[in-house]
């Protein structure tokens, strides 16, 4: 089912939660709402939903407007961050309680209840009460519960920010192979990052009600379009130091009190003559420079922070300017340490102090 | 009695000992019970000692003070008119309160805190001050044609029936019972409502059959409270109907003291140990609901 948003918006007295919100969703898509809370994300889900009214703007369902539709004749799923199973009804009784509603035949309940909860690994579980189960297995009854209408649209509230961090794994990759296989439209709101790249096919990325983009991981990764973008999406996030771009000799500098970075021509021209612009590299591509190779920056290490695999470095460039790199921690750097640092100055990106857009993507 | 003292953390000689101490508090309610017991059973008693009419103790066992229950067809009359009000308080009041306590518990209308307010100071009103202005709501009532007291079993809803008195006990207690119900509504998740609306409900069958369940122990809380209440009222039947003697137990009771012949306190005794026994039978079933109010919590999905 394709869904569209237009100009949608919800007020609530005078305060503003979604603001104007164009949004057009393809027909077996996965969306993934993605921003900071009280970003109007979960408002939005709400609304696609039916639970709440939109104040003004439609919502379309294969472009029928569906805004004054209560939320039982939309066809959609919804899985909540809180599980909101029923806790007085069975593990099975659950499952059906959709299919009741719909006064769909007991043999065929039976039939869809034990085919789902074979799908989701809980076919030993549909005596059980919600309160005799984890976590991880309550969000499978969640999810089959959506699953058991065949939705033509799922709806995800933060379904994994209650799980420990080893199950929202192993959750997280069940639920993208579970939308691949099935093909049903998919929304799903969350705050990480990381579970949006991971799952979704386009991202739109909200903050305080308003759409800052709408587009691929790598889209948002490579071609940040705001300064807020930039530093949402990516962990650890970027870098970001304020720099004037200047020509000298036909290369493009970019210099502030602290540093001198000659970097790309195709992107320092967009930058340069500018004033003071902000510059974004991301950690991933900051590296050490091996012996003999030429370094672009010095620096001292100013924090080390183990991460595992990797060793979250924050370097000190002069005086204030600092850059967060990954090492290997078996070079076991100590603060204090000089390291050389080389920029892949080819992934820089460079935005508006004031308007805060990019200056290389628009 | 371990498992209390370890959830209370105190040793097995405190817990003796707080024990002895609440013994002592409750002797003098015991007392009493044991006293009603013992002399609804006897001619007459010195203190706890049942005594014959010469004085001699542990004499003068009778069954005598018991004798209303075969000779006195009213009691039966009161009996049932007791548990019809004590019923009908609990189907109005609890239902009248699920469903205001819902609506003001998840919806928003203009007047909602007003009216919230307003209900808290009504049960804070004693009603004791509104008895002659209800009384002339009642006698207004009573005019109109078959439901003023035209009606079978109740009588109707006007001065001098039982549906009357029912009608002012149902509206007294209103108050108490539809906050207790919106505070348990108010626990309830929003987002069990909301799955349930997307799983295809409508808004009542969301209050039926995923709230109403979920809040079962406030119910019958509210149920028990009521019925109790219903069942043991005095002020408003003795004052809205006449004839003590034939409208409810407790005004019975009432009946027996109020006449100048001296009065058999044996026997109002044993009228009073009759009154308590459905009571004190209730209690013993549906403790476990009454106690499950105060430890019970939301469980899954929270």
């Amino acid at each position: 089912m394709e869904v569209h948003l237009e100009h949608l918006t919800k007020r609530w007295g005078k305060v503003v939660a979604v603001d104007d919100l164009n949004l057009e969703i393809r027909s077996g898509e996965f969306v993934a709402l993605l921003g900071p809370s009280g970003c109007g994300k979960t408002t939005t889900l709400l609304m696609i939903a039916g639970i709440y009214k939109p104040t003004s703007g439609y919502i379309r369902f294969d472009g029928r407007v569906v805004n004054k539709v209560p939320p039982k004749d939309r066809n959609v799923g919804m899985v909540f961050q809180s599980y909101a199973l029923y806790p007085h009804m069975t593990v099975y009784e659950n499952l059906t309680f959709p299919l009741k509603l719909k006064k769909v035949p007991e043999e065929e309940q039976r039939r869809k209840a034990r085919r789902i909860a074979e799908m989701m690994g809980i076919g030993h579980l549909l005596d059980r009460y919600p309160a005799q189960l984890s976590g991880g297995q309550q969000q499978r009854v969640a999810l089959g519960r959506a699953l058991i209408k065949e939705p033509a649209l799922l709806l995800f509230d933060e379904p994994l920010s209650n799980l420990d961090a080893r199950l929202r794994l192993t959750m997280r990759a069940e639920i993208k192979r579970l939308q691949m296989e099935l093909g049903i439209t998919s929304i799903y709101v969350t705050h990480d990052q990381v579970e949006a790249m991971t799952l979704a096919d386009r991202i739109a990325v909200m903050r305080e009600g308003r759409l800052q983009a709408f587009a691929t991981p790598e889209e948002l990764y490579e071609r940040p379009r705001t300064l807020f973008v930039a530093g949402f999406i990516g962990n650890p996030p970027m870098n970001f130091t304020q720099v004037e771009v200047i020509q000298q000799d036909g290369q493009y500098l970019a210099v502030n009190p602290d540093m001198r970075l000659a970097v790309d021509p195709d992107r320092g021209s967009r930058a340069a003559g500018r004033g003071r612009v902000i510059m974004g590299i991301r950690p991933e591509h900051i590296t050490l420079a091996r012996d003999g190779e030429p370094a672009h920056l010095e620096a001292e290490v100013y924090l080390v922070e183990p991460l595992g695999r990797d060793d979250l470095i924050n370097a000190r460039v002069g005086k204030e300017t600092h850059l967060h790199f990954l090492a290997d921690p078996a070079l076991k750097l100590r603060i204090g340490d000089r390291v050389r640092l080389r920029v892949d100055t080819s992934r820089v990106q460079f935005f508006d102090p004031e308007t805060e857009q990019s200056l290389l993507w628009s | 009695m371990d498992e209390g003292a370890l959830r209370t953390g105190l040793r097995p000689r405190q817990m003796y000992f707080l024990m002895f101490l609440m013994t002592l508090l409750t002797l003098p309610i015991v007392v009493g019970y044991l006293w009603i017991f013992i002399s609804t059973f006897s001619r007459r008693t010195h203190g706890l000692i049942p005594v014959d009419i010469e004085g001699r103790p542990f004499r003068g066992l009778t069954l005598e003070n018991w004798s209303f229950l075969w000779q006195d067809p009213n009691i039966w009359k009161v009996t049932l008119n007791s548990l019809i009000l004590a019923l009908g308080l609990t189907v109005g009041v609890v239902l009248i309160s699920a469903m205001a306590g819902y609506a003001l518990s998840r919806i928003r209308f203009p007047g909602r805190k007003g009216f919230l307010a307003l209900t808290l100071i009504l049960h804070a009103f004693p009603s004791v001050t509104l008895l002659i202005s209800i009384y002339f709501v009642l006698r207004w009532l009573a005019r109109i044609p078959v439901v003023g007291r035209g009606l079978p079993l109740i009588g109707g809803i006007g001065y001098n029936t039982l549906g009357g008195v029912i009608l002012v006990m149902v509206s007294l207690q209103l108050p108490l019972g539809i906050w207790l119900m919106k505070g348990f509504f108010d626990q309830i998740p929003w987002d069990v409502e909301r799955a349930a609306l997307i799983d295809g409900a409508s808004r009542f069958l969301v209050w039926r059959k995923i709230l109403l369940p979920q809040i079962k122990p406030g119910i019958a809380a509210l149920s028990i409270f009521t019925f109790i209440a219903g069942w043991n009222e005095f002020l408003i039947p003795y004052t809205y109907m006449t004839q003590q003697e034939k409208s409810t137990i407790a005004t019975y009771i009432n009946s027996l003291l109020s006449e100048t012949a001296p009065v058999n306190y044996s026997q109002v005794a044993a009228v009073g140990l009759f009154q308590l026994l459905p009571v004190l039978l209730f209690f013993v079933f549906t403790q476990e609901y009454l106690l499950s109010i105060f430890s019970g919590g939301m469980k899954g999905g929270a």
